[in-house]
């Protein structure tokens, strides 16, 4: 604030005005001063990604209404898996409501879109998407940016290594005509390249698909010892049962995309034996009793079960609530640097996100650094067998 | 590429292709009757296919919600004139079949375990709560416009296309749903196998075809649509209702969508948002045959089928590239041969 009174001799009105507003203002910061802790998010609740933006969203009804004895009010919009959308909700929440932290988006392209917005205002933002370019590198903009979900890379690391210990030599690839399945691709190809896996086929599909027919017999012909499908939810078994249908005996591996209830029930029998690396939530209550995220993951479950009816958890929920995790135990450090509703507060908050160590969360344990925003390490993925029609971990 | 390669996908091709061929017709027959490009014929699909696996869960599908939602907005519009013109008795058969019949089927599936019933019974069951919704929607979004511009119609279209998946997400949630088979039956013909499911798709494309071939050919209201699609004003000069051929052709419509849906539900994945591609799929068969020849249409609907199974296998990631890019040579030589003529009358 500028001092305005030292005009000295000058119109006396104009002072009696300067010091009118000057008041109002220190009315209005002080008021500011005692505001709530306000949290934006925007999440995929409809559109192409709903199955995952609907589980985050009832995920965050699940997170702390206060933190530190501060009030938190949580701003939810949808952005219909749409990344216009998504720019559009990051502004909104920002300007219009003066959010101290944004959660969101849940899927990549929306993510990436909003980290520009969050590094011009100077606030944290805490994506739910799973590519390593939201947070990598950590250059001037993402500074403001962390993520929760797992890289593509770590959970394509399991799977090269299970299958190279499985004795597989030759493995085919189908995936999702998209950014997802191109980002598998990348990763798996030059993984398994560097493990002397031989890649025999490559396919796409789209998710909305009705057959699959020539991928798979394509695929079937090259004849390869396991096929990896990257797909995300219940797409992903369709091209599992045409494999089943066209009797493919050797192994079959899917992606963390399809740790979810549903899958099963669409898949049923023809998913037996499949493999997938997921987050530790997924089984949480086969963790052994010394894994440090057994209980975070275990509460979570038992609260996302009591709210919205046994069996609906899924994993994509679990980042939700992990960025939620974040959040609340970095928050207490942030308030001795300054008010919610202050830039001082926005950057005491990115700095303390920054800082965390050791926070467990239902994905695994979170250790944040100035070069890495993620903070994941080996104990946030396990390998999972189908087995029963359950999720079974592997040993 | 062998010969059992190609006869796969020659079969799958034409399982699709005979879906494509059914959406086809309806298409080509909403818009010759009544103008309108009819965008949620898809919608019907994913309505049909999904209402079914609701029913098999043993849950109560949220279309009947809103076939009692719409049949009261119908009320509201119709229920006034009815009783202007036709007095009590008029008005007691618009509210009976607007109001008590879908409140009917809600206390039928509510109380009765309907998911034990044959798969016959409840595949007649989602017909009976899907197919009126094609007259209800005609009444409540079309019929206020119906001598509109094809582009407002158009538009109309499209805005029904929205709040249709949109509320196919509330009903039915993000993940899709497949159905049990009508046959597990397969039979080996020389080198291939043939699945039971496809013969059923293909056969009963086959009977539909020729049910709606002698509807339009022996009966009175068949006649009576096809007049209307030939000369609006002329039919309606002889006395054919313009609102009554409208709704007939949306329940046509909507019937032949529904019976998509459930035929396709046990071979793949049906989500909340997958009917809008496949009705994509029948309209440029639809655009193959002019939006005005039936034959052509069907015919251009296996062509459709067979191109995506062939391009599956040589290019998967480009199929619908492929797929759409046939429209252009169709459009070039569509326009090449015909005259131009400018619609709106």
């Amino acid at each position: 604030m500028r001092v305005l009174i030292t005009t000295g001799g000058g119109d006396k009105m104009k002072i009696q005005k300067t010091v009118l507003a000057a008041a109002l203002g220190m009315a209005f910061v002080s008021g500011a001063a005692f505001a709530d802790i306000n949290v934006g998010v925007s999440v995929s609740a409809t559109g192409p990604a709903a199955s995952l933006g609907i589980p985050e969203k009832n995920t965050l009804t699940l997170l702390p209404t206060t933190i530190a004895g501060q009030k938190v009010n949580y701003i939810v919009l949808d952005d219909a898996s749409d990344t216009t959308t998504a720019v559009k909700n990051i502004r909104k929440l920002i300007s219009e409501d003066k959010v101290d932290v944004v959660i969101g988006s849940t899927i990549t392209p929306n993510s990436l879109a909003m980290i520009d917005v969050a590094a011009e205002s100077k606030t944290p933002m805490i994506s739910m998407a799973a590519s390593s370019k939201i947070v990598d590198p950590v250059d001037e903009k993402r500074r403001w940016v962390f993520k929760t979900p797992q890289n593509d890379q770590q959970m394509a690391t399991a799977i090269v290594s299970h299958m190279v210990d499985a004795g597989v030599k030759t493995v085919g690839f189908i995936g999702f005509a998209d950014a997802y399945g191109e980002g598998w691709w990348e990763q798996f190809s030059a993984i398994a390249e560097a493990r002397k896996l031989k890649i025999v086929a490559n396919e796409r599909y789209k998710r909305s698909d009705t057959s699959v027919t020539g991928q798979v017999l394509k695929l079937y012909a090259a004849k390869p010892d396991a096929i990896l499908i990257a797909g995300a939810g219940t797409p992903a078994a369709l091209p599992q049962k045409s494999l089943k249908q066209r009797g493919f005996a050797g192994k079959i591996y899917q992606t963390h995309g399809v740790a979810n209830n549903d899958f099963l029930r669409v898949c049923g029998a023809d998913c037996e034996g499949t493999f997938l690396p997921a987050g530790p939530v997924l089984v949480a209550d086969q963790l052994p009793a010394d894994n440090p995220v057994r209980a975070t993951a275990q509460e979570y479950v038992s609260k996302y079960e009591a709210a919205f009816g046994k069996g609906s958890v899924s994993t994509f929920g679990g980042h939700a609530w992990d960025a939620g995790t974040l959040m609340v135990n970095a928050v207490p450090v942030a308030l001795k640097a300054g008010q919610p509703g202050s830039p001082e507060f926005r950057a005491a908050l990115r700095d303390a996100l920054e800082g965390l160590k050791e926070v467990a969360g239902a994905h695994g344990i979170f250790n944040m650094s100035p070069t890495d925003h993620l903070g994941l390490d080996q104990r946030s993925r396990v390998m999972v067998q189908i087995k029963g029609g359950a999720w079974q971990m592997v040993k | 590429m062998d010969l059992e390669i190609a006869m796969l996908l020659g079969q799958d091709g034409i399982t699709n292709g005979a879906i494509y061929a059914l959406l086809a017709l309806a298409l080509v027959l909403v818009f010759a009757v009544t103008r309108v490009i009819f965008i949620p014929q898809g919608e019907f699909v994913a309505y049909g296919a999904l209402t079914l696996a609701m029913i098999e869960a043993g849950r109560l599908p949220g279309t009947v919600w809103l076939l009692l939602a719409a049949g009261v907005l119908v009320v509201a519009l119709d229920g006034l004139d009815a009783l202007r013109r036709g007095g009590v008795g008029r008005l007691v058969k618009v509210v009976g079949w607007n109001i008590v019949y879908p409140l009917a089927l809600v206390a039928l599936m509510r109380f009765v375990p309907t998911n034990t019933w044959p798969l016959a019974a409840k595949v007649a069951l989602t017909m009976a709560v899907v197919v009126p919704l094609g007259p209800m929607i005609y009444r409540v979004a079309y019929q206020p416009v119906a001598e509109a511009s094809v582009l407002i119609l158009l538009i109309v279209s499209v805005a029904v296309h929205v709040a249709m998946v949109g509320l196919a997400l509330l009903f039915f949630g993000a993940e899709g749903s497949r159905t049990s088979a009508f046959s597990d039956a397969s039979f080996t013909v020389g080198p291939m196998m043939v699945s039971g499911q496809s013969l059923w798709v293909i056969g009963t494309s086959a009977a539909l075809i020729v049910a709606l071939a002698l509807f339009f050919g022996r009966t009175i209201y068949g006649k009576a649509l096809r007049a209307t699609a030939i000369n609006r004003a002329g039919a309606r000069l002889m006395g054919i209702s313009p609102a009554l051929a409208g709704r007939l052709t949306f329940m046509l419509a909507a019937l032949i969508g529904a019976l998509s849906g459930v035929l396709i539900a046990p071979i793949a994945t049906i989500y909340y948002d997958t009917g809008f591609l496949i009705g994509l799929k029948g309209f440029v068969a639809a655009i193959i045959g002019g939006l005005a020849s039936y034959p052509i249409a069907a015919l251009g609907a296996i062509l459709v089928g067979v191109l995506e199974a062939f391009s599956s296998f040589w290019a998967s990631a480009y199929k619908e590239v492929i797929v759409f890019t046939l429209i252009i040579p169709v459009l070039v030589w569509r326009s090449l041969t015909s005259h131009h003529v400018e619609e709106d009358e």
